[in-house]
């Protein structure tokens, strides 16, 4: 069987998921290891609800299957609901404490759980909530959100921190790698002690 | 060699590059267009590259670069074969002297498409090789030996990597640039390129001559495998033999399908050296049949007889469901597990301060009972707000509106398109219903660019797709050309205007063309372009809704008041919504 360690990163198409997933990709090639992944592209984009597959020492397919995850990144809180029977009984939980409804919700006055309702579900793993746009303007830049989230989930990713450090370093626009270092480490230190 | 971490369709390209490709054409279409946008934004590019209006007119380029002896890569989705099936078909019989790789992605599951049609049978059908890759290292890995096999047989190759090969990622190991020495030169044949009867006759037959080499050499190719390891088989193409091999117990032979046509003859003889046979793989049982064909009496397992589904794609649980029904697995190792019910959806909208909503919104308001045809590109999100009726097909909502406006219905009919679909297939049914008498309204909705794909240039963007600035193309001169009297071109953001325009167009009999020009808010942005936010006064705001019921992503209902967020790109359109008056310019009162 496969001895993968398996990632989903799910959200809202827009907020940065595939650099993620190519960061931790990257940090992967660093040290030397297989890695395979599946994303969302095309419509879904258009603010919809996206998800990223990575499977660290991956060999066969790109598909995570439910149940299976080691660890889930969440960049909203609905959609860490939606997607939360990916994880294993023993899984972690990083979710950014942040909802957006669907504009469903509005136009057609669909119900949707509140965020104490969501926060009390996602209770049943090993939940790490914070506040990544928070972080990430204290860094420097709202959009180095994906970087803090990445951080604060860092400690239970089986790649070292400076591989992904250096991973980060290689990925994100020239000008900004001081403020994603930083969101980084913010994020490190924040996952190091919410779990 | 160098390893990356790459989408499937960024190491096709890059093997692509590898090979030393000459000529490049292809229309967008997910899962199937990073491969050119990945190509067209390489530095120093030794090859020609273009984006096509369509599907059948990238292929009839290409192949007459493989014609003049160059290696050419067509690229499309699988519906885009449809289009350019014309030229697919005959092109078997000219055959190519360069290699010709025509990329057909498909989507099982429909992740966004409007079929799961199955490019295997297509090329079937044409008679032509089919590389199905099971992973993006073999995907990679493919197109150098494509190119190889096409020159070798004379023969178009189909190239069919489904969207969870174009959109996984993983290590690649990458190869060596090759680049090319070759020069296009056209040496005259008419008994190879002018298919009159009397040479398409011979040109049939000689195709038929090839095939039993073709599968002999797929084979020596190592596209189809296998390893006997016990006295049960299990026999799985493209992307489901990679789940399979994550699945399969120790003592059950494997064999993998990456390439068709099948040899028969070494199938059967796998086949007939097991005592049961499990075939797996998505959408059209190709394989099973010819396993059904020569298994003589070793009984077989597929979808045929209830063993995995012809929809859909596969997964490693439904894999491993397969696997336990076949008696193969004692029990499913990913037991089945229920998401959490009844959570409102999240599906793709248009964006915020995006020409479709507000176009839609006018439409809405003067055509009121109307039938609405309409068409493939973002606003088919328009279902949304009530205003996409039908789609079938690329620029069919002219032709499916003429066709109701011919059949007796006496409502008003309103069709929808953009401009890059109008450009790919509906300009020809614009034409028809002109000349036929139909009595609709088109409206064009023009972006400026193939937004839904990932913002491709089309001949209306005035670029092409290497950034070369290219000749104006006006829509309204076109529809005029093609016989239209009323064209007339307005600002979706100016719902008055849109409305008036709208209201002199159902007045009139005959067909009607209304143009609606705004950029793309993504490539608006992406040019620069800075229109400020808007803001809702929550004093005057009396919380009716109604801008909400807009239904635009940065308009939230939060304490019976609305509110706009961050995502606002200040269309201004909720401003004229607003029966109040309580929605302004940010910064000011
Ligand atoms: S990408 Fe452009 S055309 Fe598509 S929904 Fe957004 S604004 Fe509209
Ligand atoms: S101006 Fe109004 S309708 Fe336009 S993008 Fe902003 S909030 Fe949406």
């Amino acid at each position: 069987m496969n001895g993968s360690f398996d990632i989903l990163m799910v959200g809202i198409g827009g907020q940065g998921t595939i650099l993620a997933s190519n960061i931790l990709g990257e940090a992967c090639l660093i040290e030397g290891r297989h890695v395979k992944g599946a994303e969302t592209h095309g419509m879904a984009q258009r603010g919809g609800s996206v998800e990223s597959h990575i499977r660290i020492d991956g060999l066969f397919g790109p598909l995570i299957p439910p149940g299976q995850a080691d660890l889930m990144i969440s960049f909203d809180l609905l959609e860490a609901l939606r997607y939360s029977h990916y994880l294993k009984k023993e899984g972690r939980l990083v979710v950014n404490n942040h909802l957006v409804l669907p504009t469903s919700v509005y136009t057609q006055k669909l119900v949707a759980p509140t965020e104490d309702e969501i926060i009390a579900a996602l209770k049943k793993h090993t939940l790490c909530l914070l506040d990544a746009d928070k972080m990430a303007s204290d860094a420097g830049s709202p959009l180095s959100q994906n970087v803090v989230m990445l951080g604060a989930a860092s400690g239970s990713i089986p790649l070292k921190p400076e591989s992904l450090l250096e991973a980060v370093r290689r990925l994100v626009p020239k000008k900004t790698v001081e403020i994603n270092t930083k969101a980084f480490e913010m994020g490190r230190e924040f996952g190091g002690i919410c779990r | 060699m160098e390893r990356k971490y790459l989408l499937g369709n960024e190491a096709i390209a890059h093997a692509c590059v590898e090979s030393g490709v000459d000529f490049v054409s292809g229309y967008p279409g997910t899962p199937s267009s990073e491969v050119i946008d990945v190509l067209r934004t390489q530095p120093d590019r030794s090859y020609y590259l273009e984006w096509s209006v369509n599907e059948k007119v990238a292929l009839e380029n290409a192949l007459a670069a493989a014609w003049c002896g160059i290696r050419a890569l067509c690229t499309m989705k699988h519906v885009g074969l449809n289009v350019a099936a014309d030229p697919l078909m005959t092109s078997a019989y000219t055959g190519v002297t360069g290699g010709l790789v025509i990329m057909s992605a498909d989507d099982p599951f429909a992740h966004s498409s409007q079929n799961e049609q199955d490019t295997r049978c297509f090329a079937k059908f044409a008679r032509v090789p089919c590389l199905d890759p099971a992973s993006v290292q073999e995907a990679h890995d493919m197109i150098p030996s494509a190119f190889r096999l096409s020159e070798e047989f004379g023969l178009p190759v189909i190239f069919r990597p489904t969207t969870r090969i174009c959109h996984s990622k993983g290590d690649v190991a990458l190869g060596e640039v090759v680049p090319s020495t070759r020069k296009g030169e056209f040496h005259k044949d008419p008994r190879q390129y002018v298919v009159i009867p009397a040479h398409t006759r011979i040109l049939h037959k000689k195709l038929n001559e090839k095939q039993p080499a073709i599968k002999k050499r797929l084979v020596e190719l190592g596209y189809n495998q296998f390893e006997i390891r016990g006295k049960t088989a299990v026999i799985a193409s493209g992307i489901a033999a990679s789940y399979v091999q994550e699945l399969l117990p120790d003592g059950v032979s494997f064999m993998k399908i990456g390439a068709y046509p099948i040899d028969e003859e070494w199938l059967g003889a796998f086949v007939n050296k097991h005592e049961k046979v499990l075939v797996i793989e998505e959408l059209a049982p190709e394989v099973e049949e010819v396993v059904r064909q020569v298994a003589g009496c070793v009984p077989v397992f597929g979808k045929k007889n209830g063993y995995g589904s012809y929809e859909g794609e596969l997964s490693p649980p439904a894999v491993a469901a397969i696997l336990v029904k076949a008696g193969l697995l004692p029990a499913n190792p990913f037991p089945s597990v229920d998401p959490v019910q009844n959570l409102p959806l999240r599906p793709p909208i248009l964006c915020a301060g995006c020409l479709h909503r507000s176009a839609a919104y006018a439409i809405k308001k003067v055509f009121k009972d109307s039938i609405y045809p309409s068409d493939i590109g973002c606003y088919t999100l328009g279902l949304q707000m009530g205003v996409v009726d039908t789609t079938i097909c690329m620029g069919a909502s002219i032709t499916v509106a003429s066709g109701i406006a011919h059949s007796g219905d006496p409502r008003d009919i309103l069709c929808t398109i953009g401009d890059s679909t109008f450009l790919h297939t509906g300009i020809q049914g614009l034409l028809n219903a002109v000349y036929n008498g139909a009595n609709m309204t088109v409206v064009i909705l023009d972006n400026r660019i193939t937004a839904m794909t990932g913002h491709q240039p089309n001949p209306n963007t005035g670029q092409t797709a290497c950034g070369v600035e290219s000749p104006h193309v006006s829509l309204d001169a076109l529809c005029r050309a093609c016989g239209v009297h009323f064209v007339e071109s307005v600002d979706p953001f100016d719902i008055t205007g849109m409305m008036h325009v709208l209201e002199g167009a159902k007045k009139r009999k005959g067909v009607k063309v209304i143009i609606a020009k705004q950029m793309c808010v993504i490539s608006a942005r992406r040019a620069g372009v800075k229109r400020g936010r808007y803001q809702v006064d929550a004093d005057a705001c009396t919380g009716c809704g109604n801008c909400v019921r807009f239904g635009c992503p940065a308009i939230v209902f939060a304490d019976e008041k609305a509110q706009i967020n961050d995502l606002c790109s200040g269309c201004a359109v909720c401003v004229q919504i607003c029966p109040v008056g309580a929605i302004g310019r940010e910064g000011k009162r």
